[in-house]
């Protein structure tokens, strides 16, 4: 399982540093904000391939907090990006 | 149970964890290759959700059933709050003008803000408006998006 584990957490940081590679590049505010969106979905399965690994459920209610806030975060930006761009 | 149930288990866990996690970073391939905005939504969106949902079974069959249920809460989170982001930023990219509009195969709400843009114009220089205006904006959401399409770049 030790080889299942840590190939699944090397596919995730690299799914990770694609996403990042994405929010620094841009082009647009609202592609960071998707980019951003993906970040959190990919630590909320890391934090769940931890609890896995050390059969430790103690941060999964966490993880359904983190995916609730998510949404909150992302719908404000984007609607605050689209405020921006109409007041230019 | 004999020995062999904790290794199906394992098996099964396996297989759904490595499957969720090749669905993760093909997405996040598709964000970085595909070419526009509303091409990298759906990249987000999809392969995003499908490889949560699979890691996040493939961790529960090795969990207990309280932390389990825990995860089912997760992943209906997700499959709510997925499209409902996705939607919010490809509108608000639309409406900012991040969208060519001359790549879409299907423009319903261009169309849409067409017609009520054509029918603000007339009711404010005095024409018979069409049935779409009826006289006075009927609330903050229709006279906002009038509001969006004048704001719109002229040809």
């Amino acid at each position: 399982m030790t080889v299942v584990y840590t190939l699944v957490l090397v596919m995730l940081t690299a799914a990770a540093a694609l996403t990042l590679w994405r929010l620094l590049q841009g082009p647009t505010t609202l592609d960071r904000i998707a980019a951003l969106d993906v970040f959190v979905v990919l630590i909320v399965a890391a934090a769940a391939v931890y609890a896995a690994i050390y059969s430790d459920g103690s941060n999964i209610p966490l993880l359904a907090a983190v995916a609730l806030i998510a949404l909150v975060g992302s719908a404000t930006a984007a609607r605050l990006v689209e405020r921006w761009e109409r007041h230019r | 149970m004999g020995p062999t149930g904790p290794m199906i288990a394992d098996v099964v866990s396996a297989a759904l964890m490595l499957a969720g996690g090749l669905s993760c970073l093909l997405g996040a391939l598709g964000l970085v290759r595909l070419p526009d905005l509303p091409a990298r939504l759906q990249a987000t969106t999809k392969p995003q959700t499908l490889g949560l949902l699979l890691i996040l079974l493939g961790v529960a069959v090795n969990l207990e059933f309280e932390n389990s249920s825990t995860l089912v809460l997760v992943v209906l989170f997700q499959v709510l709050t997925a499209p409902v982001i996705s939607q919010v930023v490809g509108r608000s990219a639309y409406r900012s003008g991040a969208i060519d509009r001359g790549s879409l195969v299907v423009d319903d709400l261009g169309e849409a803000m067409d017609a009520d843009s054509r029918a603000a114009r007339a009711s404010r220089t005095g024409q018979p408006p069409s049935p779409r205006a009826g006289g006075e904006p009927s609330g903050p959401e229709s006279s906002r998006s009038v509001d969006g399409v004048d704001g719109a770049p002229e040809r």
